[in-house]
């Protein structure tokens, strides 16, 4: 057995392993350290498959972003022992659900083990119209050209996700910052990072998102570690979130959607139709589309983590 | 190989403008957001009646080839005639439901953003645009996008009074919709790597009876109905539709379950191969079947009005499935037929369900409460809303001449002409159910106002608005059959 092979299957029992306690914790937080867990390995497996910008999502998106998501609503439900309990499932739901999840899993391998070997594929398809666009990241060209289509509906979709936890706050908070009030930390590790972390962070994130043309990263990595950027000095008390009704955190959330349908229907006028990019001038304006979406991927993210307006507006 | 064809670039706008407009009204927020919105839906209006003429007077399909990238690689968008029937229909039930939500959703001048307000402006372009998407997707994946943007808009529009009693059905609701999601996404996979495609067009009659198709098609389905809420999969759909305000509820029941029936048709009659359809078809039709019969008694029993006119729409579900037995077991004249039934009656519900929500929305208002059995002096102090619910109840019966009966007359001939006699026994049964809780809410409404009972008046405006809903609705049903063309353009 070589190396590499070893790896795989330590690789693959050890997402098992991680997914399996993540069901059986006992505690919610056991089960969030569990699910994070599974989704850092998980990246391993993408970076494994040869897939680096899908292991780079995972683990800013599927572990990070999400990861502090729960986290954060299981340090909410505290208290809330008993409404908690009435919920759960009891022992007969559970194991219903579980043979189905079971037959699901089962279905799904007798597919995927009698898929066509060697599956046919659109790899040498794309790799092929990555150059005249001027990118190197086939990736990227996918993205954002062959099918930009999906990238502009998914980008909107993240404007409707921020619309949709917004629009859950009571009315009287209307007007008010997103999120709960922390205190100041003025002492303590968090502190420290909060007012360390950031310059780097910051320059990381821009890092990440500017080299995904080329190279493995992109807007949603990038964004995601502006997002945490921010994220951290709010949790530390030292900064303060925009009102949910102001104008300028809203135009930074959909600046990136805009300019990505402006181009889009600019392609009319200056290329062959829509989402069409003219000959040369492709990855300038790509680059332009991935600035603005960044900004808003990472607006978008902080606004999520923070959840509705829990504050009354000022008057 | 898919071309532009001429005319395509109106479904590049049919899904921009909305899109768009909805990120403007969420910069601009306020009373810009509301002039934004309606604008807007008026010009969507108008495209998708230029879409439909430019189908029927073609009589072929447009298409549009995103950026020039032909499919397999890029992807196209398409619309047949289901796509433009459907898509001038949700354009329809979204101008009247947004000039109904004038009213509620009013920001006066000079007053602060209010958050319902801000929200219902915001997700009816958005709606509006992921319709646009479902309808007129072209491509497996880029169809799992759209249903993302229904679910987001539906459960947000859901929620709309912002009620915490109302976020336990909601969740419920979001739950059954995000795991409909990951098993159409979990089909689409195994599709991909099946065929290395997943442009509609390219797949259709190349799909194999084998494992990894018959798998995807069994999760895809299994998705689709949890989305559409086909019994047993239905429990969500009471609650969540008729807690909702009635502006949001005319929506989620007429017209966020029709994205994911145009889905399942073009998934079931394009992409999966024959043997699938053929075994799996009068599955579909029988859990239809019971929908139908069990929506329609669970609702004969209904005490509140709202419910009562949800589970109408778990029965009225019921009946789009009888379709896929017919349109599979046919010549090609019955086929056109039982197709035709199919989309009419998606058509004809949504209008009439639409104005039933709204109607019985205004009932809740003046009346300050919605039982049915003390709906006495309703007709009194609103007979345009009574007429249009009793218009709308019509066609949902399948009376003459409405669209409801055209739609159910179709299904029931292609039947009786596939030898398949016992779905019309189901139908006629269906039918009759609906006439006795429909007959239950007029009458009630028509009775004497109890003593005390203190009905306050409602905007006139908002009653044109349904009763705009409830004739076109049985206009479906005046036009001669032809005019129906349209629908079978591109049929499969």
């Amino acid at each position: 057995m070589n190396a590499g092979l070893l790896l795989d299957l330590l690789l693959a029992l050890a997402v098992l392993g991680t997914a399996a306690w993540t069901l059986l914790a006992r505690t919610a937080f056991a089960a969030v350290i569990g699910f994070v867990a599974t989704g850092l390995l998980l990246t391993l497996v993408w970076v494994r498959l040869g897939a680096v910008d899908v292991a780079l999502t995972e683990a800013a998106i599927g572990a990070g972003a999400t990861g502090v998501i729960i986290l954060y609503v299981v340090a909410r439900l505290r208290g809330g022992e008993a409404e908690i309990s009435a919920a759960t499932p009891n022992p007969v739901q559970r194991i219903l659900a579980a043979l189905l999840a079971l037959a699901v899993g089962g279905l799904l391998a007798w597919g995927v083990l009698n898929l066509p070997d060697p599956a046919p594929s659109l790899a040498e398809a794309a790799l092929a119209g990555t150059a005249p666009l001027g990118l190197g990241n086939p990736v990227s060209a996918v993205l954002m050209a062959h099918r930009g289509l999906d990238t502009l509906l998914e980008a909107i979709v993240l404007v409707f996700a921020v619309l949709a936890v917004w629009s859950m706050a009571a009315d009287h908070r209307w007007g008010g910052a997103p999120g709960p009030v922390f205190p100041r930390a003025d002492h303590g590790p968090l502190s420290l990072l909060a007012r360390i972390l950031p310059p780097v962070g910051i320059v990381i994130g821009i890092y990440i998102a500017w080299v995904g043309t080329d190279a493995p990263g992109g807007k949603f990595q990038g964004g995601t570690i502006l997002a945490a950027m921010w994220v951290l000095p709010w949790i530390a008390g030292l900064a303060r979130p925009p009102s949910v009704t102001d104008w300028r955190l809203r135009l930074m959330i959909a600046i990136g959607p805009l300019t990505f349908l402006g181009v889009g229907l600019a392609g009319f006028l200056i290329a062959d139709g829509f989402l069409a990019y003219p000959a040369g001038f492709a990855k300038p304006l790509i680059l332009l589309i991935e600035a603005a979406m960044t900004l808003s991927v990472a607006a978008a993210l902080a606004c999520l983590i923070a959840g509705p307006p829990e504050r009354r507006r000022r008057a | 190989m898919t071309a532009t064809t001429q005319g395509g670039w109106l479904l590049v706008m049919a899904l921009t403008l909305p899109a768009g407009a909805m990120l403007l009204a969420f910069v601009a927020g306020g009373r810009h957001a509301r002039t934004i919105s309606l604008a807007a839906l008026g010009l969507w209006l108008v495209i998708a009646f230029a879409i439909a003429a430019q189908v029927q007077s073609g009589g072929a399909p447009l298409s549009y080839v995103i950026g020039g990238w032909q499919p397999p690689l890029g992807m196209a968008l398409r619309a047949d005639g289901l796509s433009a029937a459907m898509l001038l229909t949700g354009a329809v039930v979204l101008l009247a439901v947004a000039l109904f939500g004038r009213t509620p959703y009013d920001t006066p001048r000079g007053a602060p953003e209010s958050r319902a307000a801000y929200a219902f402006w915001c997700f009816v372009p958005a709606l509006a645009a992921s319709l646009a998407a479902a309808f007129l997707g072209g491509d497996l994946f880029n169809l799992f996008v759209a249903l993302e943007m229904l679910t987001f808009t539906a459960l947000a529009l859901a929620c709309l009074d912002g009620r915490p009693s109302q976020f336990k059905s909601e969740l419920r609701y979001l739950l059954f919709a995000l795991i409909g999601s990951v098993l159409y996404l979990l089909g689409t996979g195994l599709l991909y790597g099946a065929y290395g495609t997943l442009d509609i067009a390219l797949l259709a009659g190349r799909t194999r009876a084998d494992a990894p198709t018959m798998v995807a098609g069994a999760l895809m389905t299994a998705g689709l109905i949890a989305k559409m809420a086909l019994f047993p999969l239905h429990l969500w759909l009471p609650p969540a539709h008729a807690g909702a305000p009635a502006a949001a509820s005319a929506l989620l029941s007429g017209l966020v379950v029709k994205g994911a029936f145009v889905l399942l048709l073009r998934l079931w009659f394009w992409v999966l191969p024959a043997p699938f359809v053929l075994g799996g078809a009068s599955v579909l039709a029988a859990l239809g079947a019971t929908a139908i019969v069990v929506g329609s008694v669970v609702a004969l029993r209904q005490e509140r009005l709202k419910l009562l006119v949800a589970y109408s729409t778990v029965a009225q579900m019921g009946y789009l499935f009888l379709m896929f037995p017919l349109l599979a077991a046919a010549d090609a004249e019955t086929a056109s037929r039982a197709w035709l039934g199919g989309v009419l009656q998606a058509i004809s519900h949504a209008l009439a369900k639409a104005a039933m929500f709204l109607g019985a929305g205004l009932v809740a208002a003046s009346l300050g409460h919605d039982r049915v059995n003390a709906l006495g002096g309703a007709a009194r102090a609103m007979p345009v809303t009574v007429i249009a619910f009793a218009l709308g109840g019509l066609s949902l019966m399948g009376l003459p001449p409405s669209g409801g009966f055209s739609a159910k007359w179709l299904l029931l001939r292609a039947s009786v002409e596939t030898g398949q006699w016992w779905w019309s026994l189901v139908i006629l049964a269906g039918g009759l159910l609906t006439g006795g809780y429909v007959y239950r809410i007029v009458a009630a409404a028509l009775s004497a106002p109890a003593p005390g009972c203190m009905a306050r008046p409602v905007p006139r405006a908002q009653e044109y608005c349904v009763l705009a809903l409830a004739v076109a609705s049985m206009l479906l049903g005046v036009l001669p059959l032809y005019a129906f063309g349209l629908v079978r353009v591109g049929a499969p």
